[in-house]
């Protein structure tokens, strides 16, 4: 099984892309068989993940595991390192499993232009860039999955969008919503990683101040991490700072998403939520905080507040929204505010609140987004004036939305309860160093942002769901749930649960990682 | 007479053999038969790299005419980015003036002459022999650029481009003319050496010789404040002519910068530094913002070819900065001038190839290209989205090097102008997204345009093809690119 442990975590990364290729050598016409075979690729992705997650060593989880380390671009000291720890498992398989979904419900699910090849082979491509962030070890290749995934969903967006006309501020002509989003998408994600890349090689050329070759490996930054001090490392985590918070979205940054995440195909949406928004939350657990945990202090009231901010304003945003899509990818907006809060306390609680926060997050909103795009697949419309009575129109279907509507609120016993609690416990008693009435005043807003949580939840809900169905769909034939959409959903909703029930499932492979992280970061500045 | 190694100027001799026998066998073929010139011309460049790579190989450094004229690693590798280059621009322009059916044979006589310049060049260590290799690469452009002379906007082009080319050169020469008076020297190896023996490194006067030789170099590759000719040149003339012309041309001008600023003037770093850092700057910016309003392709690829050379300037002055930069700057340039050579080539390709099928080269007539032609639809997106530098394409790399370079040195002025060519580089990637928005997202027009019969496209997707297994191997594996700017870097002394 030597050859599985080096060779395991390349084969995760690249055999999506290798599939694409294949793909693209089918004839365009026979569809079935390019379905079929994105489906192969992307369960034996899945597989070969659940073998890495079943051999992987609990007992070592704050160590890298499946390590490979091989030269890549040698004249710039940049190598292709990858491999993973407690903190990055979780979120590799979610990534590997929501691809999964995604080929189940796209199957009979196209959005014009169809052409399935293209789309199937852009989500391979993305599901490479997904994988390969969050087992990048190297600050390059960081860079290059990172960068990766946008093209993908740049084309989806733009391809198979939104193609309602929408008059956008600022423009004389109405414009369509595809178009707008796919760009806005791509100029605030790519404003945000040039910053993030002369961050990178900033450190690059500080880590050779010692006397050592400089380097762009993270543990190995990690390990020089005395070398970043002062107005150097503020700046640095500026810049670090931008690029990532771009990507979670962190309120301001995050006008992108709403218009995005309604634009965006059905599936892009739920790749969108699930997957994509983790990479910048993960990026700063990996890389901003381990290699600078003393700016990370400095910069910690900030970022609490930033992401109270999107809590409160996430939230108010949702109760505004008439259109189901919209206010969940606001929703978006304030379940990654408590998963920043979780980081910034930077304490093992809190970061072990965001982890599970991003898991939770990715299955919930991941859920929402397909239910969102079955609703409008059948009623043709998203505006909730016009919906209602969903539940007696398609009782099964009615009866998912009211779950995953109640695991969004954080109900206790399904996983979005986790992450927002332990969350708000982390911020009740943040590392020492913070000012504990100042994040123990965060607690109080965000807990106030749960309740309006729950009550934005509701009102969707009951807008949705409740009442009578209105009548201009009286007569109409609906079809509830078919088979491939309850074939992609079934697993969520079992892990909604699991993970609700038994947090261990995340909580045990990641709490030693978070653990060694915070205490090789903050022991040394006397934390 | 001075001993010559044959060998060493077997590259320059192979082409200019081929030009010669293009002219003589021009005469006598029937008008049918002209594409033979073409096949002479290829055949001429491939076989002109045969010594190039022998060299290479050997690793061996050549030296004559009282060291004028050396061919190192740095020679060595810019020759055959040369060789490549006009190789290319040879197979794009085959089917295009095929199709015109006029003035084959002296197309390719012409071609041939700017590339027998540029060789030279690469090897010139000396004032005199590298203007003159200089005005060989630009002339022939002169009549290129009006190559249809019934267009009135080719004659604007060429017209334009000549004055302002003269103006340039006699700039340029009076610096040149200034240099050799301060310092009696003539090869760069004697100024640099007089410059640092007299201790003149601040002088006034040799300021103004620096400044002078800089703006003559800003005309030949196209930085702002001295771009202006660029945008109608560009338009004017053929396109094949443009994308030489936006490659061949400005390394040319880039290869005489590099070999005069590092090789004898590195320590002058005082003026030429602040002077680069503000065109590198400045062309970025202006060239980004001008672009954002183009709608004619030909057009947008001219303001995107002054924005590019505004990041290949940018490791220039991080170079000026740090103590120790000047090699990294040297390696990051020519890395960039590589990867810029072969990506600007494949997008004048398929824009030539969507050209002659479309009929026009406004962007909203491209619209829906993806639909009904994927595969130039692709190939437009790989080559302007590797343009804006965005990974796993080669464009990326291109732009890490440059940053790298110009972070080197931790000043402020490093990082303010590494924050301002990021800055730019989102903004590029708005008007470079505007085409691949139109082909593949905008719907395709009612009337497909047909595809067009006249003249072989083969060599023209044979380009196209080259040009995308080099943006894509080298974007995933940046290594291959690093050679190029290794040998390079070795110039510096």
């Amino acid at each position: 099984m030597d050859l599985l442990d080096s060779w395991a975590l390349t084969l995760i990364v690249f055999l999506p892309l290798v599939g694409a290729l294949v793909a693209l050598a089918i004839p365009k016409e026979r569809e079935e068989t390019v379905k079929q075979w994105t489906l192969l690729v992307s369960v034996v992705t899945l597989v070969l993940a659940v073998v890495v997650a079943a051999r992987f060593d609990f007992g070592a989880a704050g160590g890298f595991q499946f390590e490979v380390d091989l030269p890549w671009i040698s004249a710039i000291g940049a190598n292709y390192h990858i491999g993973i720890d407690g903190i990055s498992l979780p979120l590799l398989v979610l990534s590997a499993l929501v691809v999964v979904l995604c080929v189940i419900y796209s199957w009979h699910h196209w959005d014009e232009p169809r052409n399935p090849r293209a789309f199937l082979v852009l989500m391979m491509i993305l599901a490479t860039g997904m994988n390969g962030t969050f087992v990048a070890l190297d600050l390059v290749l960081f860079f290059i999955f990172f960068e990766l995934v946008l093209l993908p969903m740049y084309f989806m967006i733009g391809i198979w969008g939104d193609r309602t006309m929408r008059k956008i501020p600022g423009f004389r002509k109405e414009v369509e919503t595809r178009l707008y989003a796919a760009i806005k998408f791509f100029i605030f994600t790519l404003f945000g990683s040039a910053f993030m890349l002369l961050g990178f090689l900033a450190l690059y050329f500080k880590s050779g101040s010692g006397g050592q070759q400089s380097t762009f490996d993270i543990p190995e930054l990690i390990a020089r991490g005395h070398l970043f001090q002062g107005t150097f490392a503020w700046l640095v985590f500026g810049a670090m700072f931008l690029g990532f918070a771009v990507k979670v979205p962190m309120w301001p940054f995050h006008t992108w998403l709403p218009d995005a995440h309604t634009a965006a195909p059905t599936v892009g949406s739920v790749l969108l939520a699930a997957i994509l928004l983790k990479l910048g939350s993960y990026a700063f657990i990996r890389i901003a905080i381990p290699i600078l945990p003393e700016t990370a202090r400095d910069w910690a009231p900030a970022i609490a507040v930033l992401a109270v901010i999107g809590i409160i304003y996430g939230s108010l945003a949702c109760l505004a929204q008439t259109d189901v899509k919209r206010l969940i990818a606001f929703s978006s907006v304030g379940h990654m505010g408590f998963v920043m809060l979780g980081i910034a306390t930077l304490t093992e609680v809190g970061i072990n609140a965001a982890i599970i926060g991003m898991v939770a997050h990715g299955l919930i909103t991941g859920l929402l987004f397909f239910l969102a795009g079955s609703i409008h697949h059948r009623y043709h419309t998203r505006e909730m004036s016009r919906l209602g009575g969903n539940l007696k129109l398609m009782p099964v279907m009615g009866g998912i939305l009211g779950f995953t509507a109640m695991a969004s609120l954080g109900l206790p016993g399904l996983a979005g309860f986790w992450g927002e609690f332990m969350a708000l416990l982390g911020s009740y008693q943040p590392l020492p160093g913070l000012s504990t009435s100042f994040f123990r005043t965060a607690m109080v807003i965000g807990a106030i942002g749960t309740v309006l949580t729950a009550g934005y939840m509701l009102w969707m809900l009951q807008k949705v769901n409740l009442g009578e169905p209105s009548s201009e769909w009286a007569g109409k034939e609906f079809h509830d749930v078919d088979r491939y959409e309850m074939a992609a959903w079934a697993p969520l909703i079992v892990l909604i649960v699991a993970v609700g029930v038994y947090p261990r499932l995340v909580l045990g492979a990641t709490t030693d990682a978070v653990v060694g992280l915070v205490e090789t970061a903050f022991r040394a500045v006397g934390g | 007479m001075p001993r010559i190694d044959w060998l060493a100027i077997a590259p320059e001799v192979v082409v200019a053999a081929a030009l010669l026998v293009v002219l003589a066998v021009d005469l006598f073929l029937p008008r049918e038969r002209k594409y033979w010139v073409a096949a002479l011309a290829v055949v001429g460049t491939t076989l002109a790299m045969v010594p190039v790579i022998l060299m290479a190989v050997s690793g061996d450094n050549y030296s004559m005419f009282d060291g004028s004229y050396v061919v190192d690693e740095f020679a060595l590798v810019l020759k055959g980015v040369f060789l490549v280059a006009g190789y290319l621009v040879l197979l794009i322009s085959v089917s295009y003036i095929e199709s015109d059916r006029y003035y084959q044979g002296e197309y390719y006589l012409l071609l041939l002459s700017s590339l027998l310049g540029s060789m030279v060049l690469t090897s010139a260590r000396d004032l005199v022999v590298l203007f003159v290799a200089l005005e060989l690469t630009t002339g022939p452009l002169f009549l290129l650029a009006g190559w249809r002379k019934g267009d009135l906007r080719s004659n604007e082009a060429s017209l334009k481009f000549f004055i302002i080319g003269v103006l340039s050169t006699g700039l340029m020469l009076y610096g040149m003319s200034l240099l050799f008076g301060l310092t009696g020297e003539l090869s760069f190896d004697g100024i640099r050496e007089a410059i640092s023996a007299e201790g003149m490194a601040s002088e006034p006067v040799l300021g103004l010789a620096v400044l002078l030789i800089l703006v003559g170099f800003g005309f030949k590759v196209s930085a702002v404040p001295f771009h202006f000719w660029a945008p109608d040149t560009y338009q004017g003339s053929p396109p094949p002519v443009t994308a030489y012309l936006s490659v061949s041309s400005k390394l040319a001008g880039f290869v005489a910068m590099l070999a005069v600023i590092y090789l004898a003037l590195p320590a002058v770093t005082d003026f030429w530094g602040p002077a680069l850092w503000l065109m590198a700057a400045v062309s970025m910016t202006v060239a980004n913002l001008s672009a954002l309003r183009q709608s004619h392709l030909i057009r947008l690829l001219a303001y995107s070819s002054v924005a590019q050379a505004g990041f290949m300037l940018v490791p220039f002055a991080g170079g000026a900065i740090a103590t120790d930069g000047l090699s990294e700057g040297l390696g990051a340039t020519v890395i960039y001038l590589v990867i810029y050579a072969v990506m600007n080539l494949g997008a004048f390709a398929v824009v030539i190839a969507g050209g002659r099928r479309i009929g026009s080269y406004e962007i909203p007539d491209w619209r829906g290209l993806g639909s009904y032609s994927p595969r130039l639809g692709v190939m437009l997106a790989v080559f302007f989205l590797s343009l804006a530098g965005l990974p796993p394409l080669a464009g990326w790399f291109a732009k890490f090097v440059m940053f790298r370079a110009v972070l080197i040195s931790t000043g402020p002025a490093g990082v303010w102008l590494a924050v301002i060519a990021a800055v730019n580089a989102v903004v590029a990637f708005y008007y470079y997204a505007r085409v691949v928005k139109s082909a593949w997202f905008d719907p395709a027009p009612d009337e497909i345009p047909e595809e067009t019969e006249t003249g072989p496209t083969g060599p023209l997707s044979l380009a196209m093809g080259l040009a995308l297994v080099v943006v894509l191997v080298v974007g995933v594996f940046p290594g291959l690119a690093t050679f190029f700017g290794d040998a390079a870097a070795a110039l510096v002394p």
